[in-house]
């Protein structure tokens, strides 16, 4: 199977403080892989580094021919990458059209585009011309991914997209998830539950202190508990 | 004169301060709207607005008029550039840190402040105003190129207002106020977005300079006035916030205008210091300004 996207040796400093060390990551097309850890792992910040927001003291990440650690910030979703930050970050002040507009401006989309992914969150259209930041965290959440969308991404990154949401909405998320697989788009899921991922991942990565310890197939990981229990699991 | 018209007189000198004020202070809360940077030297950037408005008028021959539209054009443009060479090499270097930036623009108040001494002079030129028609009251004779300043001034403010909420422009600078790391992930060149708008709000001085020259003298320590005033305006109207900023150089401007001719125009100051100070108090984010997320 190809990859999609390739990262080796990959460090990151806040400041000092070094974040990841020597990160390796392979994802593969069409695939959804799942980066599993504690908190201060280094996920969130691995998901950064590919954007470019976090730069990288060492080590490439390789989407198709390119090297996106060579890019600047912006032109990183311009290659193919598209970010649901956590907390899942709206342009608050702005409409909900507003917000997919700025999705669509990324790649320069058009109205195509945009019905596609209304398709994908019908809810959405009834909302176009509300403030983004009076929605519920649900619809926020929708709105987070759809403004994603907008720029038909090879590669989707999620960071924790089901936090603080109530099951009826996890559960639409997912299925989402499991939608855009079949489309084609290969996804990165930042979770920290493991129960949260099993349906939707192929794969599983257990990200320990900035490195990844292990990958493992989600088959293998529900067959044997004691993988969970190593790298996420509480005393 | 009697009351009326004496108050009409008073309240038409306001609105030209007013109209003039709205479109410096609109500068500086653009810059700090979206770069979060407190521009000290804004004021300057007013002043060289003046100054290379006497100099661009000196060079024209012919109506007065053809001298003062090259200014109003060539002006603006000459010190956006300057804001513009100013933010590459100081502003970025900074990395746009907020303290860092205060100390920084106060260097460049007085660079610029002694290059003009240096090279314009001490003395105040005033440039002629492109055209002279008095439009006649009942009771007095009025500018028409003073009505005319507030009219061009309502327009810009007008055309502002749609670059930010009807255009692509103005979504960017928007997303790049709100959420800077979000806005690079969706592509948009933040660096590029900061410079544009440090340029575009000196050029927004600049034009509100070139206005007041036919009315007042351009001179090389004319920057600090307004910079005080905007700063007050900005306050009282809330940081960031369009429709706050035309409010309060309104409110500011009307009443610097009628309190100066009734009584003195230090007591008109003193009121605007008041002002703030009992925004700062009870509305610290200003009167239309929404309070930090």
């Amino acid at each position: 199977m190809t990859s999609a996207l390739t990262i080796s040796g990959l460090d990151c400093f806040y400041g000092e403080v070094q974040v990841l060390h020597g990160l390796d990551l392979d994802l593969r097309k069409g695939e959804v892989l799942c980066l599993l850890g504690r908190n201060g792992a280094g996920k969130t910040t691995t998901l950064k580094a590919i954007m470019g927001l976090v730069p990288a003291r060492s080590g490439s990440i390789v989407l198709g021919d390119r090297d996106l650690t060579k890019l600047a910030a912006h032109d990183v979703p311009k290659a193919g990458i598209a970010y649901v930050p956590q907390g899942r970050r709206l342009f608050a002040e702005m409409t909900v059209a507003e917000n997919i507009e700025i999705g669509l401006m990324t790649r320069n989309k058009g109205s195509q585009t945009r019905e596609s992914v209304l398709a994908l969150f019908p809810l959405l259209r009834d909302r176009l011309r509300q403030r983004s930041g009076t929605l519920s965290g649900g619809e926020q959440q929708m709105l987070a991914m759809a403004r994603a969308l907008c720029l038909e991404p090879e590669v989707l990154l999620l960071d924790e997209p089901t936090e603080g949401l109530m099951p009826s909405m996890i559960a639409k998320i997912r299925e989402t998830v499991a939608k855009l697989r079949e489309r084609g788009v290969s996804t990165i899921l930042v979770e920290q539950r493991v129960d949260a991922v099993l349906s939707v991942a192929d794969r599983v990565s257990f990200i320990e202190n900035g490195r990844n310890r292990e990958t493992v197939g989600v088959e293998t990981l529900r067959g044997d508990p004691a993988f969970v229990q190593r790298y996420v699991g509480v005393g | 004169m009697s009351f009326g018209p004496h108050l009409l007189l008073a309240t038409l000198e306001g609105l030209v301060t007013s109209a003039v004020l709205a479109l410096t202070a609109l500068g500086l809360s653009l810059v700090f709207g979206v770069m979060r940077v407190v521009n000290v030297a804004h004021g300057e950037f007013f002043m060289l607005g003046a100054v290379l408005a006497w100099w661009i008028a000196s060079l024209a021959t012919g109506h007065p008029a053809i001298g003062f539209l090259l200014a109003l054009v060539v002006s603006p443009l000459i010190v956006g550039a300057i804001a513009l060479v100013a933010e590459r090499l100081v502003l970025r270097r900074l990395d746009y840190n907020p303290e860092a930036t205060i100390v920084a623009t106060i260097g460049m108040l007085y660079i610029i402040q002694q290059l003009a001494l240096t090279f314009y002079g001490p003395e105040a030129r005033p440039v002629e105003a492109p055209f002279s028609y008095r439009i006649l009251f009942p009771w007095f004779g009025y500018s028409g190129y003073k009505l005319s300043v507030i009219a061009f001034s309502a327009i810009l403010l007008l055309a502002t207002w749609f670059v930010l909420t009807r255009t692509r422009i103005g979504l960017v600078m928007r997303a790049t106020q709100y959420d800077r790391e979000t806005a690079q992930a969706f592509g948009i060149p933040v660096g590029r977005v900061y410079a544009g708008v440090f340029a575009m709000g000196a050029m927004l001085a600049a034009i509100a300079a070139v206005l007041i020259v036919p009315i007042q003298q351009a001179h090389y320590l004319m920057g600090l006035d307004p910079l005080l005033l905007s700063f007050i305006v900005v306050i009282i109207g809330g940081l960031g916030s369009l429709r706050g900023t035309v409010v309060a150089a309104v409110l500011i401007g009307l009443s610097d205008g009628i309190i100066s001719v009734f009584f003195s125009p230090t007591l008109a100051k003193i009121i605007a210091t008041m002002i703030v100070a009992m925004v700062l108090v009870f509305r610290p984010q200003g009167l239309f300004g929404t309070a930090a997320r």
